[in-house]
């Protein structure tokens, strides 16, 4: 995609074609890789999900045998957080951060390019596996022993790919965390950056400190697989909950790496679109800090019904809860910064409206979900898996779409089309909620996650549900076209594409952005 | 390449696709490998060669870049915390597997031996070294004041001569530079070597198998981690004598010399733990 223009002449001496973008040094052009990458993996992803909702349309075995069903659930969630989310949020991150910190580029270029391009390995890895002997990994996304234990070579093919994944998600938030401290223009201090770099700072740090953990466990499965080791089996001392336990120190925090940078993102366009500073911004800052750090002390939420202490499910019960505080205060700092504000309903304006409302939906089924003796009824049912799309999709996903939308005039230099994009916020906001709300519902009468069938109740629900999916599914291709159509032309894009915007990549660049910019670094005062 | 007077940006670099076709290859070799596929050894192997290629080309460039005078005091910054924040990560990785021992020592393992499990194992008692409830054969876990002591000697003795090899760096003595880091050198070899004795003699002697429950688990997994660690850190420090030897390195500048530093007192503080939670207690 020629997304970047050369404005400079500067690649005179560059590599073109597939070469350019294979030895890339760019942080633009690896921004536009991980953007795609994440965008086919998240049809990829999405086309597992189509075929988990057309099986569950009906009652009973339709389409999908039940060990395939669940290598599609298996390999939904893996490719959605590990290939379509973490992915687009780095994206972000290349594309904008040396943007809004005045910065020539990246802090590694060479590293930024291997943290990308080992992401096809691992993806190809998890494709190819449903190919092989036995099927894809078929044991759910958290891989919990001892099935992830017992599974085929799809299996180990799982396994290593997450290591893969880790890797590139550890290098690139060194990356990151460097970049941010060390290449910010003459003037910026930190607590002048906007929240988007912040919201990534905080996220690059809780990558360091559990994508490691993350490893460790993978590593443990891998041995107790291949080499006999008793990690996870009880005959040889070990305990199947211990890994739980591994998994969700990396797992919860690894929730946030999805959500934070969405709420940077949310808190730039809501700013931009109220025509207003953004409001409390230092208490924005401690808000994404505090919930950094307390999502380090709830992993067992996750596991309250495995069996532990009531003093120990008290207190992870209680953490949870927590955690709603700084989220309330984001919250309320955005209604607050939209209060008599002068608003205009873009489409990123309308994405991110989306998105806080639907994700305090998700937060507040997150706060339900907290209570341990509700959660022994829901724990495994369908009103988790609503309540974790609400977060994701009208959360993560929602706010991709949104900085999308915002960033796509300073990428390409063209304006996307605002009658289609309001299109597509619209079919997505209303075939989401038809597809998950009801999950609820199911979840509440007993539904259970991971099941390719069903008790008879459930079947009005199930098909309205699918039909959502497919409606969901199918919006998105409209999304494609859109940026398709912008890059390839359209309106020129003003340098200040949005009259309220205030960072540097709008007030200092044109648009499109150069191939390379502040060489020289702006003054921020 | 970068016009601009600010920050070094390197060109289109071959070395990360590279790389990546070094994962590929071992990624797709080793679970070949795992699952007793012919041809994944071979794939394998050309993985860790093409690998071995890109991390002597890769740290090639950087060390001939830095000696061409491109860094300045911002990259070198950069360098200094990127290096910090990765030995951090491996802190976690190693985090995690001193939480696995920690939890079965703790937990699962006298939860295995209490009055719940007495009808399944009826024989249990519990303790530690263990093999766990379900596993007959015997072994004898790792004493600590043979081998491990000699090995903790060795460690912390490396690390104070590489300690004087850096203040002989500072003070410009090349001659001393160059003892020291071969005296690192060989006391990480030596470390080493005794390492493999000790894995041999467990193997051979005490009957003590990766395959030995929870103590052989934690014993080898944690104590091969670390070796794997004193490995890369070894060859770091012998790569650092050659570039030593080709005059690399100024009194004022020289990160690549104590990156590799940190990197191996890291190494040695994590011996340290393991000496305490799985030799000695």
């Amino acid at each position: 995609m020629a997304v970047i223009q050369d404005v400079h002449g500067h690649t005179h001496d560059h590599p073109t074609g597939i070469m350019r973008w294979l030895t890339t040094t760019n942080h633009k052009d690896i921004g536009t890789l991980y953007l795609c990458f994440s965008l086919a993996m998240l049809f990829v992803g999405g086309f597992l999900a189509m075929g988990i909702r057309a099986e569950l349309f009906m009652p009973g075995i339709q389409i999908l045998e039940p060990e395939v069903f669940n290598s599609f659930t298996t390999l939904h969630g893996l490719i959605m957080v590990f290939g379509a989310v973490m992915p687009a949020w780095v994206g972000f991150a290349n594309w904008q951060i040396p943007l809004m910190i005045g910065a020539p580029d990246m802090a590694f270029a060479r590293l930024n390019n291997w943290s990308f391009w080992l992401l096809p390995i691992a993806a190809l890895l998890l494709i190819t596996s449903f190919f092989v002997p036995g099927g894809a990994a078929a044991g759910g996304w958290t891989f919990y022993p001892p099935l992830s234990t017992q599974g085929g070579i799809g299996t180990d093919m799982m396994l290593f790919a997450i290591h893969i994944f880790g890797m590139s998600s550890i290098m690139g938030s060194i990356n990151i965390i460097t970049t941010i401290l060390n290449m910010r223009a003459p003037g910026m201090t930190l607590m002048k950056m906007p929240m988007f770099v912040w919201s990534w700072l905080i996220t690059a740090y809780l990558l360091v400190l559990v994508m490691p953990v993350l490893a460790g466990a993978v590593t443990m499965v891998i041995t107790d697989r291949n080499f006999g080791t008793s990690f996870f089996n009880a005959a040889g001392g070990g305990d199947p909950v211990m890994f739980q336990h591994i998994f969700w120190f990396f797992g919860h925090p690894e929730v946030y790496i999805m959500i934070l940078p969405a709420f940077g993102v949310i808190s730039e366009v809501i700013a931009t679109f109220s025509r207003k500073p953004l409001f409390g911004y230092t208490s924005m800052v401690y808000a994404i800090a505090a919930i950094a750090l307390l999502s380090c002390f709830v992993w067992a939420h996750h596991m309250f019904t495995v069996g532990m202490p009531v003093t120990g499910q008290l207190f992870f019960m209680y953490a949870t809860m927590l955690i709603a505080v700084p989220t309330g205060v984001k919250v309320f700092n955005w209604t607050a910064t939209m209060w008599r504000g002068s608003m205009t309903f873009e489409t990123p304006m309308l994405f991110a409206i989306g998105f806080i409302v639907l994700f305090v939906i998700g937060g507040f089924s997150g706060v339900v979900c907290a209570i341990v003796p509700v959660d022994v009824q829901v724990q495994d049912t369908y009103y988790v898996i609503a309540h974790f799309h609400y977060v994701l999709v009208s959360g993560a996903l929602f706010a991709l779409f949104a900085g999308a939308y915002y960033w796509l005039p300073k990428w390409t230099g063209h304006m996307y089309s605002e009658t289609l994009g309001k299109w597509h916020f619209w079919l997505s906001m209303i075939f989401f909620n038809v597809a998950f709300f009801v999950q609820h519902f199911l979840g509440l009468a007993g539904m259970p996650r991971r099941i390719p069938d069903y008790a008879l109740q459930f079947a009005d629900f199930n098909m309205i549900s699918s039909i959502g999916a497919f409606g969901f599914g199918l919006t998105q291709l409209l999304f494609v076209y859109i940026v398709i159509k912008c890059v390839r032309g359209g309106e020129k894009a003003a340098d200040k594409t949005w009259e309220g915007a205030t960072t540097l990549e709008w007030t200092h660049l044109p648009s499109p952005a150069p191939y390379h910019s502040f060489e020289t670094p702006p003054v921020v005062k | 390449m970068s016009q601009g007077t600010g920050y070094y940006v390197p060109s289109p670099s071959k070395w990360p696709i590279i790389g990546s076709t070094a994962l590929l290859f071992m990624a797709f070799g080793v679970v070949g490998t795992v699952n007793k596929i012919p041809l994944g050894y071979g794939v394998l192997i050309t993985g860790l060669v093409i690998l071995a290629y890109l991390l002597y080309g890769w740290f090639r460039e950087v060390a001939l870049e830095s000696e061409a005078g491109k860094y300045k005091a911002q990259e070198d910054k950069s360098f200094r915390w990127s290096m910090g924040w990765f030995i951090f990560s491996e802190v976690m990785f190693f985090a995690s597997f001193f939480g696995a021992l920690f939890y079965m020592r703790v937990l699962s393992v006298p939860e295995l031996a209490d009055a719940e499990h007495e009808l399944l194992w009826p024989d249990f008692a519990g303790g530690w070294p263990t093999a766990g409830p379900g596993f007959d054969e015997k072994f004898t876990p790792m004493g600590a004041w043979g081998i491990p002591a000699i090995n903790t000697a060795l460690l912390l003795t490396s690390g104070v001569t590489l300690t004087l090899a850096h203040w002989a760096l500072k003070k410009n003595d090349r001659g001393a530079l160059k003892l020291w880091l071969l005296a690192t050198i060989a006391l990480g070899i030596t470390f080493l070597g005794f390492q493999i004795y000790e894995y041999g003699h467990a193997y051979a002697d005490l009957n003590l198998k990766m395959t030995s429950g929870a103590y052989g688990s934690t014993f080898f997994m944690l104590t091969g981690f670390h070796g794997f660690h004193v490995t890369v850190g070894t060859i770091m420090l012998i790569a650092t004598f050659f570039r030593c030897l080709n005059g690399h390195f100024t009194p004022e500048r020289h990160f690549g010399f104590e990156g590799v530093a940190w990197y191996w007192h890291f190494v040695d503080v994590v011996w340290l733990g393991l000496f305490i939670f799985v030799y000695l207690l």
